[in-house]
């Protein structure tokens, strides 16, 4: 009975008008939520947290750098689950969604380069290095843009869609890559500070929760500036149907 | 599930374990390659053609640090704990640098068995504390940085 239900409102999602209203009423919480965590997360990182015993000051840009790059990387394996649903069932607003996604982990993919090459400037001694683990997001950032070409090629928005998200999966290779490289070959980026699932974080506890409120933030504005290109995207394909008529008709 | 969608989802399937398939191959292959730095070990253990440029990775060797009071030059040795190796350099050193700490010195071995490196850089570890932490783990006798394995 509830299975049936949920089932029954999932499939209405897939509708462009019902899939819009959802994604305008979420956007606001999201941004909010965003905004909130970030100024906590934010001052915590710059006034409360302790500076380290090496870097002093320096390394509060991780606080940026490491949210940025989880978010760069969670967010591409976001859109390859909306890329398999896509190709699969072939549903226009999954399809939609999942091209969404690219810009704003492209803009993460940047911000984690970035941040990276200021910091590594005073610390390594160089903006960058051809070590594995930056170049393989450097190639993270290639593939995004060449998902965003890919689909911006194509007369029709939905063939476009669908070459564009075969691309997404080709690229899913990289992100393994990306997260195993320090560990598989010999980096000038450092090995992994946090660990999840096996052995002990290398950070100390006072210097944890800036790093937790920062990574929710981040999570929250992707999602919040993905609802958002998804519902600019279906309002600009549909701009001639009826139900947007209605919706700017209401509107005006 | 109908079996278009059972179809499209094999294929969806094929790709990636092909894609995957085919860098695990190109990764393997290019092992060698993917190295960023060798070690003092790989170095005493294969005969490197002379004026060969190879990226040197290890912990600065404690009192190894000796500087010329009237240039940029500078000598050290490079370890990882098994083997040494002296390394010259002229120019500017990261911030980070100081006995113990892992370092990348780019350059090649001359026909001295000195390591002439252009370019050094600082390798910084994964370690995230406060000072007086540091200080505490240090008066406690924990092992520093210096002891720890790359």
């Amino acid at each position: 009975m509830i299975w049936k239900t949920i089932k029954v409102n999932f499939h209405r999602l897939g509708s462009p008008p019902t899939f819009y209203r959802l994604a305008q009423v979420l956007s606001p919480w999201l941004w909010g939520g965003f905004v909130l965590c970030a100024a906590i997360g934010l001052y915590q990182a710059l006034y409360v947290v302790p500076p380290d015993y090496q870097q002093s000051d320096s390394f509060r840009i991780l606080y940026i750098h490491v949210p940025s790059a989880w978010q760069a990387m969670a967010g591409y394996v976001v859109m390859a689950i909306l890329a398999v649903i896509a190709l699969v069932w072939r549903i226009r607003t999954v399809e939609i969604m999942a091209m969404a996604g690219a810009p704003i982990g492209a803009a993460f993919t940047f911000i984690c380069l970035a941040t990276g090459s200021l910091w590594g400037r005073p610390m390594w001694g160089t903006w960058w290095a051809w070590d594995a683990r930056l170049t393989s997001m450097l190639v993270l950032l290639f593939i995004y843009l060449g998902i965003m070409g890919l689909y911006a090629a194509f007369e029709d928005r939905r063939k476009g869609a669908r070459v564009a998200c075969i691309l997404i999966l080709v690229g899913v290779v990289n992100i393994p890559i990306i997260h195993f490289s320090v560990e598989w070959w010999t980096t000038l980026h450092q090995g992994a500070t946090i660990r999840l699932f096996s052995g002990e974080s290398t950070m100390h506890e006072s210097m944890m929760p800036p790093l937790v409120w920062m990574t929710i933030a981040v999570k929250l504005m992707f999602g919040a500036a993905l609802l958002d290109r998804a519902r600019n995207d279906l309002l600009d394909q549909d701009r001639r149907k009826g139900w947007v008529q209605a919706r700017l008709g209401e509107a005006a | 599930m109908t079996p278009t969608r059972k179809k499209r989802l094999t294929l969806v399937g094929l790709i990636v374990l092909g894609v995957s398939a085919a860098t695990v191959v190109a990764i393997t292959a290019l092992q060698d390659n993917m190295m960023f730095f060798v070690t003092p070990s790989d170095v005493y253990a294969q005969t490197l053609p002379a004026d060969r440029q190879i990226r040197l990775g290890g912990l600065v060797a404690d009192g190894t640090v000796s500087r010329d009071p009237d240039s940029l030059a500078v000598t050290f040795g490079v370890t990882d704990g098994a083997h040494d190796v002296m390394v010259s350099f002229n120019g500017i050193l990261p911030d980070l640098f100081r006995e113990g700490q892992g370092v990348i010195a780019h350059g090649f071995l001359d026909d001295s068995g000195t390591f002439q490196a252009h370019e050094v850089l600082a390798r910084h570890d994964e370690t995230y504390m406060p000072p007086e932490v540091m200080r505490a783990l240090e008066k406690a006798g924990h092992p520093t940085e210096a002891n720890m394995p790359l």
